[in-house]
């Protein structure tokens, strides 16, 4: 049989909008593998923007806040601003093994 | 002090833009040799055993390590002894060192993280050398690391989210490399998929006197032009401090672009005494603009 798992696509760009370029992201795979993986393009980002993200199957749970700066803070730099979390359903193979239990700790 | 070979205007300026400076195979082979002997006997040591190889905290520089010991030759090469005075002084005290070691093979990876909590404003820094005392290989693991992080004021490993940034760097290169970074690098210890034992040794100094001009400031007037040196109007060409401090890291974006610039300004600012100095007016036309409204409630 068949289950879900999630898998997290997290693309940080260089401005505001989804559709400008990716300089920074993480990917996590809850189908440990079993799932596809995200393109290989050597050190460069998988997507070279949000947009091919799409295209390619993601779905967007949330972009940041934009916030203005605390006073005092306005010409200060922190954290990548741009973020934006995608996630991706896929199917995995459950294996049930004779007693009941499997190799993914569902019962 | 014995010879010493100071950083010059240029180089201080590759420090603010990047945050790091490399020296390349700037240790003998021979004393090479001699620290990885000295580390292997500091292995698993408790943290004062041997004092005389485990300073406290501290310590001036001067006085850590036997006087005939390889770790301690390392600190005096000319190059590192020069780049260490240009940019924290004459006798900075220890404040820590690390042993890393990553026997081969070893899957341990540190997540992206600074060494630091979050750290005032202001300008001053430490410096932390991470010396490599053998090659390391493209692939083998060797520290990443993102140029240009520094100025950013983050939290320790509350960045380790961020599995890939375009342009950041795995150490890979000839024994005796010494890399010296501003405090607020980011960098993470890598796997070791070689065959090889892997080593480092990193070294934080503090600085105990201001951080102004310690370099060989000879070319200054002649690299660090006035704040009319503006990219909209002009700008003054080859290379120059302004130049080299207008760089864009290869993870750097149009949406902070500019208020990085003026962070380095800020740094560049303290470390040369010289409160005028701007790149692209940004940091001018703010400042004249406040002085209109002194005294005024505004």
């Amino acid at each position: 049989m068949t289950i879900e798992r999630q898998q997290v696509l997290q693309l940080y760009t260089t401005n505001s909008s989804f559709a400008s370029n990716v300089v920074a992201w993480a990917f996590h795979d809850g189908s440990d593998g079993e799932g596809p993986g995200v393109p290989d393009r050597g050190s460069a980002a998988p997507y070279v923007t949000g947009l091919d993200a799409l295209r390619d199957g993601w779905r967007l749970l949330q972009m940041s806040q934009l916030l203005p700066p605390r006073e005092g803070e306005e010409h200060h730099v922190s954290y990548l601003p741009f973020e934006f979390m995608l996630e991706r359903m896929v199917e995995v193979t459950q294996v049930v093994a004779p007693n009941g239990e499997n190799d993914r700790g569902v019962h | 002090m014995a010879d010493v070979k100071l950083l010059n205007t240029l180089d201080m300026a590759r420090f603010v833009a990047d945050g790091y400076l490399r020296f390349d195979a700037v240790v003998p082979d021979e004393i090479n040799r001699g620290v990885l002997e000295e580390l292997s006997a500091l292995l698993g040591k408790p943290s004062d055993d041997p004092a005389e190889f485990q300073p406290r905290s501290g310590t001036p520089l001067s006085e850590c390590y036997p006087q005939d010991s390889a770790l301690r030759r390392v600190y005096e090469l000319p190059e590192i002894a020069g780049a260490i005075r240009s940019l924290a002084g004459s006798d900075p005290t220890f404040d820590h060192h690390a042993i890393h070691f990553n026997p081969a093979g070893s899957p341990r990876i540190q997540d992206l993280h600074c060494d630091a909590a979050i750290d005032s404003f202001d300008p001053t820094f430490d410096i932390q050398l991470f010396y490599f005392p053998h090659d390391v290989g493209e692939g083998e693991g060797g520290t990443r690391f993102v140029p240009g992080s520094h100025i950013r004021n983050i939290h320790e490993n509350s960045v380790a989210r961020y599995q890939h940034i375009n342009g950041e760097k795995f150490f890979a290169g000839p024994a005796g490399t010494v890399l010296i970074f501003h405090q607020g690098m980011w960098h993470a210890g890598q796997a070791n998929p070689s065959d090889k034992t892997r080593w480092m040794f990193k070294l934080r100094l503090n600085p105990t006197e201001p951080q102004v001009r310690l370099w060989d400031t000879s070319d200054y007037d002649e690299v660090a032009r006035g704040s009319w040196d503006h990219m909209f109007a002009t700008t003054a060409e080859g290379d120059t401090v302004a130049n080299r401090l207008r760089k864009m890291q290869a993870w750097s974006f149009d949406g902070e672009y500019r208020i990085e610039t003026m962070e380095r300004v800020r740094l560049w600012r303290y470390l040369s005494d010289d409160p005028d100095f701007d790149v692209d007016w940004y940091r001018t036309r703010i400042e004249g603009r406040a002085a209109l409204v002194d005294g005024v409630d505004a």
